[in-house]
């Protein structure tokens, strides 16, 4: 049973296709990558899969069950979680509070209780620290723990935004460009963080421009370009396809390479 | 011990010896009826500050809810023949379902356009206190019976300094509570994301409801007692200009504050009294007061006050 089906979607925005006829399936625990020029349609396939633009065509399902069209939390109820290309952390909460927001789902949220801080508030509030800091740890963000957001370098929000989106204990992980701006070491590390999560179980998509990570970790990678789908298969069949090539180099540079080569 | 003093916890706790040592060293009535005003109104603002500060959402109409308080206390007694300690329990609740209505829709909206809405719905709460006369009483408003409490009379500076003293430390406490809870996270998210914080599984609408409600309430209780406190009620009590005096308090003394909003809400009580001293050129003072603090002080005296001190120790 694939983790995700998406199944011919399509979206326009005033009269320009986005997305037309997008179709794959991803089984737990692959790493999955969509890739694809600028504006291929990447990051708007993602925001439609986890609900913040409904399509126009086509079905999203989660586990089998059709979820087109729910709102994101909800979709995190059912397992769905993501991270921003244009980082969406918290900014003036600390970098354990960013996770502890992650856990929201799996806290009490009784909101009279919280009005007077019964005890089990208190019990909760520590079992949700202690779960932040391990995922701080798993991300090695520790030591920066109590540090406001805000005020961290680029490489370490992205590992933040992965480890508040596993806070929320998914079975299907969108990443998207989760190395973007972040030095060789830096990418090193998330290219780690990413194979332990796929190995945990869970199915990671991921949207990428360094493809030195993308065809080093994913199992199998799916092209987009101008909204369509231009191929799918390893990192060996997609790197040898003549559309690809094209689609990334235009047909011009497709000449220039080969020449090059020669 | 450190993490407590550090933590939400904390400024309750100055404010409670604060409240508590207070009276020895006003020297008069008229000081302690002052602070009586400022325990009051730092009330509503705490509650406005979960909205505005902490889940940033903005309000320019909860003087309708101050309203609503305040007449409840005035028209429960006098015509529904209810004790007063009831009108003011029916009143913050009254509040409270009024804001759950309203709030569904108007929370739809987001900056500029949820001031503007907020704006019309403070002004409809002033045109019906100002024009159900039979009820209201009117443009001139209507005297409000005083409360009593297990046979003792509720009135004069003194016993309503530590009503409202008593009721703002609670109004902080449950304030700290909140900020400290899931609730109170889920609030802040929404405030620096609100897309995050809905790809994290949270109801945006039902937490900013969440918020507004509540601070409706806390407006409720603090309109109810200035009411009794005053023994009048006028619909300048609900007016426009109350709704803005609320949120420069909030803003003045510092947005996702709880002690910002107490210190704000001292400032613009205290200062007009004052600032007498320049007679006509009152307003003027206290409009470059305000407008200094802003510039000099952008983040609101409290927030503000306190990054320059841990910038001085580190």
């Amino acid at each position: 049973m694939s983790m995700l089906a998406v199944e011919g979607l399509g979206i326009t925005f005033g009269g320009v296709t986005a997305l037309a006829d997008v179709s794959f399936e991803v089984k737990p625990a692959e790493i999955f990558a969509i890739i694809g020029p600028n504006g291929a349609g990447k990051t708007t396939l993602f925001n439609v899969i986890s609900g913040l633009y409904p399509p126009r065509q086509g079905r999203v399902r989660l586990n089998g069950e059709d979820v087109t069209g729910l709102p994101p939390d909800r979709l995190a109820r059912r397992g769905l979680s993501r991270t921003f290309q244009n980082l969406q952390v918290f900014f003036r909460m600390t970098v354990a509070e960013n996770i502890m927001v992650g856990r929201h789902l799996h806290e009490r949220r009784n909101v009279l209780a919280h009005l007077f801080t019964l005890p089990s508030v208190l019990a909760q509030n520590r079992a949700t620290r202690a779960k932040a800091e391990n995922l701080l740890a798993f991300v090695d963000l520790s030591d920066l723990a109590d540090r406001t957001a805000g005020s961290l370098p680029y490489g370490a929000l992205r590992r933040l935004e992965i480890a508040r989106a596993l806070a929320t204990e998914p079975k299907l992980l969108l990443l998207d460009e989760p190395a973007a701006g972040c030095n060789p070491v830096e990418t090193e590390e998330i290219d780690n963080v990413i194979q332990k999560i796929a190995a945990s179980g869970v199915a990671v998509v991921l949207v990428e421009h360094d493809m030195k990570l993308v065809m080093k970790i994913s199992h199998r990678i799916h092209v987009l370009d101008r909204g369509r789908t231009i191929a799918q298969g390893s990192a060996a069949d997609v790197r040898n396809n003549e559309q690809v090539i094209a689609a990334y180099l235009g047909r011009h540079g497709q000449r220039e390479a080969a020449r090059a080569q020669d | 011990m450190r993490r407590f003093l550090e933590g939400p916890y904390a400024g309750v706790l100055a404010l409670a010896i604060l409240v508590a040592v207070l009276p020895l060293a006003l020297p008069s009535l008229f000081y302690l009826r002052i602070a009586a005003l400022i325990g009051i109104f730092a009330l509503v603002v705490v509650g406005l500050n979960l909205l505005i500060g902490y889940a940033g959402q903005v309000s320019l109409g909860h003087a309708g809810f101050f309203g609503v308080g305040a007449y409840a206390v005035a028209i429960g007694p006098t015509y529904l023949g209810l004790p007063a300690w009831l009108a003011l329990i029916a009143g913050a609740a009254i509040a409270g379902l009024i804001a759950f209505l309203v709030g569904r829709p108007i929370l739809r909206l987001r900056g500029h356009y949820l001031a503007v809405a907020t704006l019309g719905m403070g002004l409809l709460f002033a045109m019906v206190f100002a024009n159900e006369s039979a009820w209201t009483g009117g443009p001139d408003g209507m005297p409000v019976p005083h409360l009593d409490l297990f046979g003792f009379r509720m009135s004069g500076a003194r016993t309503w300094y530590w009503i409202s003293g008593v009721s703002l430390v609670i109004g902080a406490w449950v304030a700290a509570n909140v900020i400290a809870s899931p609730t109170g996270r889920a609030l802040r998210a929404i405030h620096d994301s609100e897309t995050a914080a809905q790809v994290l599984g949270i109801d945006v609408a039902r937490y900013k409801l969440i918020a507004f409600v509540l601070s409706a309430v806390y407006a409720a209780v603090a309109g109810a007692y200035l009411a009794m406190f005053d023994g009048l009620v006028t619909p300048e009590t609900a007016g426009f200009l109350r709704s803005i005096e609320f949120v420069t308090m909030a803003v003045l003394g510092g947005l996702g504050s709880t002690f910002g909003g107490i210190v704000g809400a001292a400032l613009l009580v205290l200062l007009p009294q004052v600032l007498t001293v320049f007679q006509d050129y009152e307003h003027i003072a206290l409009g470059l007061i305000m407008i200094v603090v802003m510039i000099f002080l952008p983040a609101g005296i409290v927030p503000s006050l306190a990054g320059l001190l841990r910038w001085r120790r580190s």
